[in-house]
């Protein structure tokens, strides 16, 4: 047997992909769930603390600045053991997959914060100003003057470091989530052989491609000449 | 004859910036129909005192009444009594992600609670006003300065506002659209816009303006009538900054 034989044999071995392929769909499935939720979660969440710090009333802004920091400075797969392995002494016992959408959510909550603050701060202050002496309030010199510039300023990065925390649903595997990562670790240990991991990857680019390709084009739709 | 009561009261105008006292106790009447030119050197105050005008600034202490409504009463609905103070800037201010008429009927659909029909008819007869029928369907970046100027007016005008500050309106300005800015302030005034403008065009005072004030360091240092304050002013103080403004 060739050396490439044996890379194929070993890492695409057709027998193999193909008894094990519905499982690696499966955890596809679930990894798309736990992620749209933990997107959904974290940027709504980071955008309301985004919003609350708006307002500008010191206390709230400190707490706000503290849990962000908290979160972005724990490595997620502590917070997720944290959680999965900690609540359970206060008898709160989440599931692994509600533990890791808490931790992933919570640590996307405090990125997307940061990036929506920044973009609301880099708003000129003189539209707040011309805003406010036509009437708008507050709230809506946010939504309709100030949030449309800030969010456009954002989705880059946004785009970025949501496409990085999702893929942190592959530490749920740690915390027995039978995502894409789970799915073909199991795979592998009950063939003895790593091709479920090729799968997997395959799976990881079929969800995440997309999501890139869509982050470019939702950035090219909301440009506009200054 | 009995003097109108004056549509713009402030009295008493103290402002602080943490250790910085920039109003030092300012009283600014003006009449219905007025057009008062408040001038001195940068860092006198003349801003501030405009942008306590709509409390955009928050006086430190005094009074500011604009056509009958206590400005700084807590009980005051800001946002409904903004509505009749137009505010035009030096920066312009338009929003970028909006076309000419969006900026235009934006208040005039959220504020007011006309129909985006209503507010469109409007603001198209507010760009008419400034000579921009033509670019309603342009946004910010197609424009220039001086277009951008004018639409920030019809902005302002598409309100119906009682009076109209203008801060600055054609400083950021290249010197030949300057012009068109000024055209448009002419036709305003002489339709009976009661004005208040921070500015240094000379000319324009002198040829439109009722009154001109005279700030330096935080306090009125005198006003009257252009030709009296350009041709004759009491203080040396206003000699000298005419004399340095004219020399440009």
């Amino acid at each position: 047997m060739s050396n490439w034989d044996r890379f194929v044999e070993t890492f695409f071995n057709a027998r193999v992909m193909a008894r094990y392929w519905p499982d690696i769909v499966e955890g596809l499935w679930l990894t798309i769930g736990l992620a749209a939720l933990i997107v959904v979660t974290g940027l709504i969440a980071g955008l309301v603390l985004a919003l609350v710090r708006a307002l500008g009333v010191r206390v709230l802004n400190w707490a706000i600045i503290f849990v962000v920091d908290v979160f972005r400075a724990l490595p997620p797969l502590v917070i997720i053991v944290l959680i999965y392995f900690g609540l359970p002494s206060i008898d709160i016992a989440p599931s692994g997959f509600v533990s890791t959408w808490i931790s992933l959510g919570l640590v996307l909550m405090a990125f997307s914060e940061e990036i929506f603050w920044a973009g609301i701060t880099a708003v000129p202050r003189g539209q707040w100003e011309a805003a406010r002496s036509t009437g708008l309030g507050f709230g809506e010199t946010l939504a309709y003057v100030v949030l449309p510039q800030a969010l456009r300023i954002t989705i880059p990065p946004l785009t970025n470091r949501t496409i990085a925390i999702t893929k942190g649903t592959a530490l749920g595997s740690v915390v027995a989530v039978t995502e894409i990562l789970g799915q073909a670790s199991s795979a592998v240990s009950n063939s003895y052989n790593p091709s479920p991991l090729t799968l997997g990857a395959a799976a990881y680019l079929l969800l995440f491609l997309p999501v890139v390709v869509f982050g470019r084009w939702v950035e090219s739709k909301f440009a506009w000449r200054r | 004859m009995i003097e109108p009561r004056p549509i713009v009261e402030a009295r008493g105008i103290h402002k602080h910036f943490a250790a910085l006292h920039v109003l030092k106790g300012v009283d600014l009447l003006v009449a219905e129909r007025e057009l008062v030119f408040v001038i001195g050197p940068s860092g006198s105050g003349k801003s501030t005192l405009l942008r306590c005008l709509n409390r955009l600034e928050e006086p430190s202490s005094g009074s500011v009444v604009v056509d009958g409504i206590d400005l700084l009463d807590r009980r005051t609905d800001l946002n409904h009594a903004r509505q009749r103070i137009g505010m035009v800037f030096q920066s312009f201010n338009l929003y970028p992600h909006m076309t000419a008429l969006g900026n235009v009927t934006l208040a005039l659909r959220k504020v007011a609670g006309k129909s985006r029909a209503e507010a469109d008819e409007i603001g198209h007869a507010a760009l008419a006003r400034v000579g921009l029928a033509d670019r309603a369907d342009h946004r910010p970046g197609q424009l220039s300065g001086g277009q951008q100027q004018r639409v920030a007016i019809a902005r302002s005008i598409a309100l119906e506002p009682r009076v109209m500050l203008f801060d600055e309106p054609t400083s950021a300005l290249d010197p030949e659209l300057v012009g068109s800015v000024l055209g448009v302030m002419r036709s305003l005034r002489e339709s009976g816009m009661t004005m208040v403008v921070v500015s240094h065009e000379m000319g324009f005072a002198r040829a439109a303006a009722d009154r001109v004030v005279f700030m330096d360091h935080g306090l009125i240092v005198e006003q009257g009538a252009p030709a009296e304050i350009f041709e004759s002013p009491a203080h040396e103080r206003t000699r000298a900054f005419i004399g340095q403004i004219q020399r440009h």
